[in-house]
């Protein structure tokens, strides 16, 4: 039972079903994605099943079902991005993760989200990493960035 | 009542009717993929359209209430071709397996795709590949088969009550998942089957035992044994174009010895032996003052159900194995020592009207000195398809009975295969085992019947004993939250997780609609009507099996064979 998910639904005394996805929203913000405990804890509430609240919430692409890797990137694949090659960037981080889009690698340290454009065009192909930007990019820099944030764990 | 035309032709209908409705009693055929009778129309597979006099579009009749003087055209070119396309496009993403699939000649796409002369691949793509789900030992899903109908989610939310799996994701991706998409092991499914029974396709199906039981058929050095439970011999004659409802139990047997099973037992045997265990636990309950109401524990979907989302009840559930686990406890003991066999190389092969039936023997508590009660288990499907592959038709056999020691049954242990039944038979044997003496009648109508839950109270020397009956465990709730707040007058509580009973369970074929059921119900009352052996107590195999093996009910040998323990599922629910 997580606290935070309990004050969230304790603010919502007498919340029906018509509440899910705001009362989902808010977990996720509180606790960075969708635990079965907490889908347990929202359906108990609401009196859906966890099958129902799963059913909803992958309706959206904006839920998450297992907790960001600590290092969060982000890869653009706007149209500017992928004019300017970010298909090859995708490729080369998915094969050096060993993940696909929307996953978390097994040590948690990187997880991968593809995002529809992040603004940044004039810096095509782009990436994003806990929100640092890496410019003009080529596949054959992908190695080289991912050790650092590698080393960084190791440091600790 | 008001008059419709359909096709030219006058038909009287109700006001407010679905067209639908209406159009089946008239005796048109109108194709459905996703209406389950009884339950609100989704709308969702649109085979059902027709035409409608002044209105623009098709419209679906199972959703479309009737009106007077409506003319409805049901096969106008532009019905059939809408029907057409639907099923071409439902097949564009479809694998084309049906050499190889559990639902060959009995699914409802192919049947679609042959009625409505689909002859050529109109539309091609990528098709979605997507994982089958072999995890639970009962119920496989293969989501490439399904056609995302919705009447499984429905089935098992709206009648069971357990809502294990429901559609996910969006668009071409949706899906029909458990909760966070995890195997049926870990989920809140009970095994039930009632899925099974709904899915137009071979997207559902049981796990399937028949390869283990022909292999042990085929090895000459093991005894295979064969039960079947009180429920099969009323069903199994439908699927050989006899009577529905008729008992071919003796027909049977012989179709199993044919099939080279060693020995053929009845499992209304141990059905009687279960009523002597739990009525006689029912009587010690009442009178030592023990946890009451009790509950039935022959109905493996319910004691899951309750182990997941009750567990406040576990010490209420009778400590009784079910007559399948029973009848697997003595054949390994008693059956093997009076033969001189090593219960090692007995394959004990249960064939029951059950999906869930798999799971219970599955059970790691169902065993004797790590040896299964238990080896396989076959639905009554599985048992039809074996004997159709052995080219037997039970229409043709010669009666035969079942094997010593076990070779008697009551008509009481008959009625496990029916709703109430297993209360009527037990409230038989409590009579005795209380007062010495035989009901008066021994008939209890009120607990017989397609009611959600039934009640009554029957005289019992001094005690009026008040009992429940809940008719498929979507009905169960009510009930147990009934009890939970304090309901303190009920004494015995039936339960079994599908409606009707076993006779409309899980494992049984898969065209079962309720005037199956219903026949099924008055073939079991009928033999009980009939039989002159109508209490579990008065079965003398019985007698024999405490006298030289089993001693008395609940004594020592009883304890450690006959009864098991529960405990309370963590599931995701
Ligand atoms: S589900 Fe039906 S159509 Fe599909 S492969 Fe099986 S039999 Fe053929
Ligand atoms: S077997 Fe029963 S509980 Fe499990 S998914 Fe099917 S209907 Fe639901
Ligand atoms: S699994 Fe079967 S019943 Fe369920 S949606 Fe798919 S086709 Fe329909
Ligand atoms: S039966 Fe009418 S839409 Fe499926």
């Amino acid at each position: 039972m997580s606290v935070a998910v309990d004050l969230i639904l304790d603010k919502r005394t007498g919340a029906g079903r018509d509440a899910l996805i705001p009362i989902l929203q808010e977990v996720q913000d509180a606790e960075g994605f969708l635990s079965k405990e907490s889908v347990a804890q929202i359906g108990k509430k609401l009196d859906l099943p966890s099958s129902k609240i799963f059913g909803v919430a992958t309706f959206y692409n904006q839920f998450r079902f297992k907790p960001l890797g600590k290092n969060h990137i982000q890869i653009c694949r706007g149209t500017a991005c992928h004019v300017k090659g970010s298909a090859s960037i995708m490729e080369r981080l998915e094969r050096e993760l060993g993940i696909g889009a929307d996953e978390t690698t097994g040590d948690g340290v990187f997880s991968l989200e593809v995002v529809a454009c992040i603004g940044a065009c004039g810096l095509a192909p782009v990436i994003s990493i806990n929100g640092e930007f890496y410019a003009n990019l080529e596949s054959e820099d992908v190695p080289k960035i991912l050790e650092e944030y590698r080393n960084k764990e190791d440091v600790k | 009542m008001i008059n419709i035309e359909v096709n030219g032709r006058e038909i009287e209908a109700e006001k407010g009717e679905m067209l639908l409705a209406v159009l089946r009693r008239a005796g048109v055929e109108i194709p459905t993929l996703c209406n389950i009778e009884g339950l609100t129309p989704t709308g969702a597979c649109r085979l059902c359209v027709v035409e409608i006099d002044g209105m623009n579009g098709l419209v679906p009749s199972c959703a479309y209430p009737v009106a007077g003087g409506m003319k409805v055209q049901t096969h106008s070119n532009r019905a059939v071709q809408a029907r057409k396309t639907i099923v071409e496009l439902l097949l564009a993403d479809h694998p084309d397996d049906c050499l190889y699939c559990v639902r060959n000649k009995n699914c409802e796409l192919q049947d679609l795709a042959e009625n409505l002369g689909v002859r050529q691949r109109r539309y091609k793509g990528a098709r979605n590949r997507k994982h089958q789900d072999v995890s639970s030992p009962a119920i496989e899903r293969d989501p490439e088969k399904c056609i995302l109908c919705g009447k499984c989610v429905r089935v098992c939310e709206e009648i069971q009550g357990v809502a294990a799996i429901d559609f996910s994701g969006r668009g071409s991706k949706t899906h029909i998942a458990t909760a966070f998409d995890e195997g049926m092991n870990v989920s809140s499914c009970i095994y039930c089957g009632q899925c099974i029974k709904v899915c137009p396709t071979g997207a559902l199906r049981e796990q399937s035992s028949v390869k283990r039981v022909m292999d042990a058929i085929n090895d000459p050095d093991v005894v295979v044994v064969a039960q079947h439970a009180p429920a099969i011999s009323v069903t199994i004659g439908e699927a050989f174009n006899m009577e529905a409802g008729a008992d071919v139990s003796g027909a049977l047997t012989t179709a199993l010895r044919r099939m080279k099973f060693d020995r053929v037992f009845d499992t209304s045997f141990s059905a009687d032996l279960t009523i002597m265990e739990e009525g006689s636990e029912l009587v010690s309950r009442i009178t030592n003052g023990g946890k009451l109401p009790m509950m039935t524990s022959c109905s493996p979907g319910w004691i899951k159900y309750v182990e997941q989302f009750f567990p406040d009840f576990i010490g209420n559930l009778s400590t009784c194995k079910s007559p399948q686990q029973m009848m697997g406890a003595v054949i390994k003991t008693y059956f093997a020592k009076r033969e001189g066999i090593d219960p090692s190389k007995i394959f004990s092969v249960a064939i029951m009207p059950c999906t869930a039936k798999k799971f219970e023997a599955a059970r790691p508590e169902m065993a004797n000195n790590g040896n299964p009660d238990i080896d396989a288990v076959l639905t009554t499907r599985e048992l039809i398809r074996m004997i159709e592959m052995r080219g037997i038709d039970l229409k043709d056999l010669d009666p035969d009975t079942a094997d010593t020691p076990f070779g008697e049954r009551s008509t009481a242990g008959k009625l496990f295969g029916a709703s109430g039944g297993v209360m009527e038979a037990a409230i038989r044997s409590a009579h005795y085992l209380v007062t010495g003496g035989e009901m008066d009648e021994l008939d209890v109508q009120n607990v017989r019947g397609m009611e959600g839950i039934k009640e009554t109270s029957v005289k019992i020397g001094d005690l009026e004993l008040k009992v429940a009956v809940v008719n498929g465990v979507g009905n169960a709730s009510k009930l147990l939250k009934e009890v939970r707040e304090g309901r303190k007058d009920l004494h015995f509580i039936e339960v079994m997780t599908c409606q009707g009973g076993c006779v409309n369970g899980g494992g049984q074929p898969i065209d079962t609609n309720l005037d199956n059921v219903r026949a099924r119900l008055k073939g079991l009352y009928k033999l009980d009507k009939d039989s002159a052996v109508r209490t579990s107590h008065s079965n003398e195999s019985i007698e024999r099996l405490y006298d030289e093996f089993l001693g008395e009910p609940l004594g020592e040998k009883s304890h450690h064979l006959l009864h098991t323990t529960y405990t309370e599922r963590d599931v995701v629910k």
